[in-house]
């Protein structure tokens, strides 16, 4: 039977990355659920072999019901009836293959119903999602919402919403409106308090994704006359109570099957989440970022529907008598294909660890105050989580574009019927560098880590790591990236124009980016061969990228920015 | 009210998935080759179990399976999807078993069970394609059988509602139960395993599978619900001479590789004479013999 897992060795590799051990450890609070739970692991082996096979039943699922929908998804997509929204049948079906394995509330803790997973295998499950069916991923992936509930609301509203996710609720995060997409704090949707001290919501929010969900974080202005984001709250909205109706459905070029809705507020109920005025400074911050990092994993997995399809096309078209994939010009798309799949994946996976070692810290500090080993570490780990979560959705989204665009090449007019997977890839494709912050604004996010010296302290890490001779020379070739990345970081900083800074941002953020995705592939390859040839195609890439722009930087004049401008 | 079900459940070779080593050099099945699964058609029963689950809470689902002690897996396999609990039935006694030996043990480990309402099974299993051992297991406990069953509707007041799929369409019929039902692949497809369930029951053993790990047996020991039952020709006071090899009149004279060529259908009319012509023909180029 096809499994999207067990046909994909390097999710396991990377569910074995040694960093595992101490993820799981704390996670776990060395176990203590064991005896309190039946379902509740007794030790890391076990964690490991439970996270294992749940991941095996994602992996069914994915290719059985999700992949096998996906087509029909796409053809029929959703439709508004009577102010809600009614799922494609086939994203009803993939709902519910969802909700009978028990895959909502992933990383939710026993107490209210969950697994109680790491990001990092909740993700990897995100990651098989996507390449079954993109648009799924949103609707299924939007149980990360759940996070933001967890950390930010009261006991009685995590008992009384996160429990209804881990039974299969759906979620969603209502923050655009017309006249605030990239710039949130121009909100302004109203949120009213009553005389009885409970909240009502009016207004409009637009291209909200799965709009008519059964819970909903809202993104509201609560501070009647405020104009910036200070005014700002966070609200759960329960479809229960009615008073929120969809007026429409967007018609998208891609992932169709996930509806973006358009939704009137008429005084609709809603609960504040934790305090009034952090709703966008705080909250929607924490949640944009898993967010992010959602979107990474959708893009790695559409990367690797992209390059499957390529792959098998590549080896049964014949022309001029052999199969294509035997024409150089070919085998370098897909070889490149496949090291900008791996690099993405690396980058993923080593933001994942980050991101669970730091949210497992910060929920540790509400039981017990940390040690300050603990907090040194805390901190660590959330600053490079910081820095790899815009670095990875840039990146990842970028070379889904790029992967998609190429499976596309591959298969020649073929590619641009109607009748292949890899036109609804490649339309798919095109929303993740978009969506959840464009690419220019992960740029924005990350620079600050350029300027800050965060990605070039964990590079130096990785380079203070001993490699195998055969690695050495690959090795060395990053060490040179490196100091062509840290000569252009202070000749960029070294102008004193802040225009000029954001002009060469993206350049200094992708330099940066080769280099980590260069040493991780390089650990990658260390520890598993099977990474070798990934690791050799994209730091021959990320080096021919480094030096166009370096090349760049050192011939460009400050005042030429002039005629960019406009 | 809620139900006693008992699944009669397979576990077998996957044959849809034939590669060239999949039969031995002596015509009988290469088990090495195949992986083992799940008969597909007894996930359509189970499914069906479960459905009955869900409509009369605290009905309890036994899944029942004959075979070695590795046979075990797909009780947990069930178990995974929402099954309560189940029962290998192994002995050296039952080897060889055909058709008639297997619903004799089957139906004298129904019996040890004792209480149940409704025996769901497979249509038919992928290795043997028979569909013999549910009707007769219904006839030698002298309860009714449905086949073909496509949705097991209701069961109130000792009587089951079902749907089957007959050649012009569908039925529904009425029947008092107990009862055995086998149902048709056209029902629907089975529910996934569920990862709570999975993560509950991976642990659950027939005693013989953690005989020398005494630390899993005390594991297993303590939380009864891991305790998967394992019976013999003696735990169901069966008699031997009714099983395995003495219990089997089909003797298999012997095993021909036949590889199908004719891509065409051939359309015959609904009479004595064409029917006989179409035996001739079968017996001619050895298909049946």
């Amino acid at each position: 039977m096809a499994n999207f897992y067990n046909d994909n060795d390097s999710l396991k590799h990377y569910l074995n990355h040694p960093m595992m051990e101490k993820i799981v450890d704390l996670k776990e609070r060395n176990f203590a659920d064991a005896d309190k739970y039946d379902y509740a692991p007794q030790n890391f082996e076990d964690a490991m072999d439970s996270y294992d096979r749940v991941l095996e039943i994602v992996g069914d699922i994915c290719a059985n019901v999700i992949a096998e929908n996906a087509e029909d998804v796409d053809h029929e997509g959703p439709v508004v009836k009577n102010g809600h929204v009614e799922y494609a049948s086939g994203t009803a079906r993939n709902l519910d293959a969802c909700r009978k394995a028990g895959l909502m509330g992933m990383s939710m803790p026993r107490r209210l119903g969950g697994l109680n997973f790491p990001i990092t295998p909740y993700i990897m499950a995100a990651d098989m999602v996507s390449r079954a069916d993109a648009g799924f991923e949103n609707l299924w992936g939007l149980q990360d919402c759940a996070e933001t509930i967890y950390e930010f609301a009261n006991e009685e509203q995590k008992m009384k919403y996160i429990t209804r996710v881990c039974e299969g609720e759906t979620m969603s995060m209502d923050l655009t409106e017309p006249d605030a997409g990239s710039d949130l704090q121009s909100v302004m949707l109203k949120a009213s308090k009553k005389e009885d001290g409970s909240w009502v919501l009016n207004g409009v929010k637009r291209f909200i994704t799965n709009g008519d969900s059964d819970i909903h974080l809202v993104l509201a202005r609560s501070e009647e006359g405020s104009k910036d984001g200070r005014g700002l709250s966070m609200f759960i909205y329960d479809k229960r109570n009615g008073g929120v109706t969809v007026r429409r459905i967007e018609n998208k070029m891609g992932i169709k099957g996930s509806p973006t809705c358009e939704l009137v507020y008429k005084d609709a109920p809603a609960e504040l989440v934790g305090s009034t005025r952090l709703g966008l400074i705080k909250y929607v911050m924490a949640l944009m970022n898993g967010a992010r990092l959602g979107i990474a994993a959708q893009s790695v997995g559409i990367s690797e529907a992209a390059y499957r399809e390529a792959l098998g096309y590549a080896k049964e078209r014949m022309q001029f008598g052999k199969a294509i994939i035997e024409f150089p010009a070919v085998a370098e798309i897909l070889s490149v294909m496949k090291a900008k799949l791996d690099a993405s994946r690396a980058l993923l996976y080593a933001c994942t660890r980050f991101v669970d070692m730091y949210k497992i810290y910060d929920d540790i500090a509400k039981e017990r105050p940390l040690t300050l080993e603990e907090k040194k570490e805390q901190k660590y780990y959330s600053r490079l989580a910081d820095a790899f979560t815009p670095l990875a959705k840039g990146m990842t989204s970028e070379y889904c574009n790029q992967n998609a665009y190429d499976c596309i090449q591959i298969h020649g007019g073929s590619g641009f019927m109607k009748d292949y997977a890899c036109e609804r890839i490649y339309r798919d494709a095109r929303i993740t560098s978009i969506y959840e912050g464009t690419t220019q604004l992960q740029v924005v996010a990350a620079i600050r880590h350029v300027t800050t010296g965060t990605y070039l302290n964990k590079i130096r890490e990785f380079e203070a790591q001993e490699v195998s001779p055969a690695n050495e020379a690959i090795k060395n070739t990053l060490v040179f990236m490196t100091q062509q990345y840290a000569d252009a970081v202070q000749a960029v900083m070294g102008v004193e124009d802040t225009k000029y800074h954001d002009f060469m941002a993206r350049r200094l953020v992708e330099m940066a980016g080769h280099i980590i995705m260069g040493y991780l592939l390089l650990e990658d390859a260390e520890r598993n061969e099977e990474f070798h040839k990934s690791l050799v195609v994209y730091v021959k890439y990320g080096q021919a990228e480094v030096e166009k722009h370096a090349s760049f930087i050192g011939n460009f004049r400050p005042e030429q920015i002039s005629d960019y401008l406009y | 009210m809620s139900l006693n079900i008992i699944v009669l459940a397979k576990q077998v070779p996957d044959t849809r998935n034939v590669g060239k080593d999949a039969m031995k050099a002596d015509g009988t099945i290469n088990r090495a080759a195949l992986p083992a699964i799940f008969n597909p058609e007894d996930l359509n029963a189970l499914e069906q179990a479960l459905r009955l689950k869900d409509l009369y809470p605290g009905s309890k689902v036994t899944v029942l399976t004959m075979g070695p002690a590795r046979a075990a897996e797909i009780i947990r396999e069930g178990m995974f999807r929402g099954a309560d609990g189940g029962v290998v039935l192994s002995d050296r006694a039952f080897a060889g078993s055909d058709t008639l030996a297997t619903s004799y043990a089957l139906s004298a480990a129904v019996r040890k069970i004792g209480n149940f309402d409704i025996i769901i099974g497979g249509r038919q299993a992928i290795d043997g394609d028979t569909a013999q051992v549910g009707p007769q297991i219904a006839e030698k406990l002298g309860i009714p059988q449905i086949t073909y069953a496509e949705e097991i509707i209701s069961a109130d007041n000792g009587e089951v509602v079902v749907k089957r799929r007959i050649e012009s369409g569908v039925e529904t019929v009425k029947a008092k139960m107990p009862l055995v039902v086998t149902v048709n692949n056209s029902a629907p497809d089975c529910r996934p395993r569920n990862a709570k369930a999975l993560q509950k029951f991976k642990y659950a053993a027939v005693p013989s599978e953690v005989a020398a790990d005494e630390a899993k047996k005390e594991f297993i020991e303590k939380r009864p619900y891991l305790s998967i039952g394992e019976w013999n020709a003696a735990t169901v006071d069966a008699d031997l001479a009714q099983c395995g090899l003495a219990g089997s009149p089909t003797k298999v004279k012997s095993i021909e590789n036949v590889v199908f060529t004719a891509k065409e259908a051939r359309r015959i009319e609904n009479n004595d004479e064409e029917l006989e012509a179409l035996i001739v023909d079968l017996i001619a180029n050895h298909t049946i013999g």
